[in-house]
């Protein structure tokens, strides 16, 4: 089981994006993470959150984002859900450079960047029911 | 995001303070090429000494700007790009169209 665990739930507003890299960072500050380690951390937070928001509600405002996090020894698991439009081919929505929006100037590296900075990445998707990211992250020891 | 402009002869130098996301991404890149529209300027130096957080939202309002310039024959370059932000760039592979430098002055002197 858990040692910690926290939830929380916000409108898929852009303005939350910084929130919830810092809610996340704050929660995972009790492991004494380096300062690397929570950059990763809100890098990676700030992808997932970004996605939803764009992607799976289509930058619509009246959606709900929720983020769980989880601490079991020295690992941090965050999953990222909403209940959006979903993804319709996850292999290739992962690929490097890749963007279902080129017209919003995206860089196509959102699932790269949590992939490179987290030590696992697990996405679940389907359509019109929401996506779910789950991403692990082990903090090395002092 | 609060942006600081400089014009150095046909260089345009945008200082950036903050975090860049895709929350500020949309207000920085109106606010940029607004201001390279009006001015008629095809030279940008964006400097990020006082940018302390970036996401891959940075990448595209870089690349963005590049595609916008380069269709001028213009050209752009970026400086002073700490660690935890070249991290999220060198993912991309953006440097081998993009030059970086560590000071202004070198960017300007280069383009």
């Amino acid at each position: 089981m858990f040692e910690n665990m926290m939830k929380i739930e916000f409108l898929s507003k852009s303005q939350n994006e910084s929130f919830a890299r810092v809610a996340v960072a704050a929660f995972a500050s009790q492991l004494d993470p380096t300062i690397e380690e929570i950059t990763d951390i809100r890098t990676a937070i700030s992808e997932a959150v970004t996605n939803s928001i764009i992607h799976g509600y289509e930058n619509r405002e009246d959606g709900l984002v929720k983020i769980q996090s989880y601490i079991y020894n020295r690992e941090l698991t965050v999953i990222v859900e909403d209940n959006g439009k979903g993804i319709d081919n996850i292999e290739l929505a992962m690929q490097p450079l890749y963007t279902s929006r080129p017209d919003l100037e995206r860089s196509g590296m959102g699932f790269t960047v949590m992939e490179t900075f987290m030590d696992s990445l697990q996405v679940e998707s389907e359509e019109n029911k929401g996506t779910k990211v789950t991403m692990k992250k082990v903090f090395k020891s002092l | 995001m609060y942006l600081e402009f400089e014009n150095n002869s046909d260089i345009l130098i945008v200082r950036m303070k903050g975090e860049l996301d895709h929350h500020s991404a949309e207000e920085v890149r109106n606010i940029i090429d607004d201001r390279l529209d009006r001015e008629s300027i095809i030279k940008l130096i964006m400097d990020f000494s006082e940018v302390i957080f970036m996401d891959s939202s940075g990448i595209g309002v870089v690349i963005g700007r590049y595609k916008k310039l380069s269709s001028k024959n213009g050209s752009i370059c970026i400086t002073n790009v700490r660690d935890t932000v070249k991290r999220v760039f060198e993912l991309s592979g953006m440097f081998k169209i993009i030059n970086i430098y560590d000071s202004v002055e070198k960017a300007i002197e280069s383009l």
